[in-house]
């Protein structure tokens, strides 16, 4: 089987990831944007540990900071981290139900949050409350039916 | 250094935020082509109305310019100049709440600058920050990062409104309890910090603290600027830089 199969869909899935992360939403959803670019991340080295790992993360996490104008580094830490987290972490949860899955991502995105509001605080944009982490729930919730779509994509396009 | 890095790299953002404008564009244009017969006679007649009432005001404008230009000769102080504006369009907004930015369609073939102020109809919105080759960044005068020196339109006492990463308020910082300074008050840019000109409205003031355990009042403005609905914005040329704008492009539009 030719290994270089797919470099387009997964490539096209992190495009489309890094557009709804800056797609407008209402002032009342700013909020809970769910880190989407984190998610395909997450899924792509669950399911390709081989081909996306901690490189593809932290060269995604670059793009993502400068489409999004903030200090250059701050995704691709954050991204290289979770990335480096799933890494360790694939085999077992290729085991996991959705929801138990849903609950890792919960984590490394929070996780991911926390690490960038770290840096904000450091550049002087501090939050006021705990609201960061609304997106690591609205992204663990999203995460059975986004896993679904990109199962079915990989199968579809037969990306291995 | 790494900021003027960062501006060139913008160029690769670009595309992402003209594909993410995309659904507004065709709100946009939907909202052109198809509309009702009524409603174009309807917008027809306000807008007529309000031309009728802007041009009023306007009459009223030119000889109190010369006014104050007269009383400015006799107290020997410069003119103030008019200023060149020109029209951008908002393509994005920073999709982190914390950081109250916003991207125009213009940027470095247009002549802007780092620093360069940005008003929208109703008042000021905020500086440019960061000015890539298609597309710029514009700093809010809400994000918590952002202060902008002003002064009481009625008497002139001047203040620095800060931004606290809420669009609807500014806290002014530093008012003595004993200021003269009411609900209801304008603040306009005072101009002093050299980077905002002066006396384009900013803020209205909502809320006056005056706690007697406290030596400064607390201060609560709401911006004029409409910004998280404006999407259109004007950028000024104020001073020396309207020149190099002039030479640059003919798109210029004089503001009196």
């Amino acid at each position: 089987m030719n290994s270089g199969n797919g470099h387009w869909v997964i490539a096209l899935t992190f495009l489309v990831a890094l557009w709804l992360a800056i797609f407008p939403l209402p002032v009342w959803a700013e909020e809970g944007r769910p880190a989407i670019v984190a998610m395909v991340l997450i899924y792509w080295v669950i399911a390709l540990p081989t081909r996306v790992g901690i490189g593809v993360a932290w060269f995604i996490g670059l793009l993502q900071d400068i489409i999004e104008g903030v200090l250059i580094g701050e995704n691709a830490f954050a991204l290289a981290i979770i990335a480096y987290l799933a890494l360790i972490l694939y085999q077992r949860l290729r085991m996991f139900t959705p929801m138990q899955q849903a609950g890792v991502v919960f984590v490394l995105i929070g996780l991911k949050q926390m690490l960038c509001h770290w840096v904000q605080t450091l550049t002087g944009t501090e939050s006021p409350n705990l609201n960061f982490l609304l997106p690591a729930l609205v992204s663990a919730l999203l995460w059975p039916v986004l896993s679904v779509f990109l199962r079915l994509l990989r199968r579809a396009y037969y990306v291995h | 250094m790494l900021q003027e890095v960062e501006a060139k790299l913008s160029v690769i953002a670009t595309p992402f935020y003209w594909v993410a404008d995309i659904p507004s564009k065709i709100s946009d244009w939907s909202d052109r082509n198809f509309r009702s017969r009524t409603t174009l006679i309807d917008d027809n007649e306000r807008l007529s109305a309000d031309v009728l009432l802007l041009k009023a005001q306007v009459q009223r404008q030119a000889s109190l310019e010369a006014e104050n230009m007269r009383l400015r000769e006799l107290l020997n102080s410069s003119a103030i100049l008019s200023d060149s504006v020109l029209v951008a369009e908002m393509i994005g907004v920073s999709p982190n709440p914390l950081h109250q930015q916003i991207i125009i369609n213009k940027g470095e073939k247009e002549g802007l600058y780092v620093g360069q102020p940005v008003i929208d109809a109703l008042g000021l919105m905020g500086q440019v920050i960061e000015v890539g080759p298609w597309q710029s960044r514009v700093l809010l005068i809400t994000d918590a990062s952002h202060a902008i020196p002003v002064q009481v339109n009625r008497n002139g006492v001047r203040s620095v409104a800060e931004g606290v990463g809420l669009f609807h308020e500014l806290i002014l910082q530093h008012v003595a309890a004993t200021t003269d300074i009411k609900v209801g008050d304008l603040l306009v840019s005072s101009g002093l910090g050299r980077r905002f000109p002066v006396g384009y409205p900013v803020a209205t003031v909502t809320e006056v603290t005056i706690d007697p355990g406290q030596p400064f009042a607390t201060v609560k403005a709401r911006p004029r600027a409409a910004l998280d609905r404006s999407r259109h914005v004007l950028l000024v040329f104020s001073g020396h830089r309207k020149n190099t704008y002039r030479e640059k492009s003919e798109a210029a539009i004089e503001l009196r």
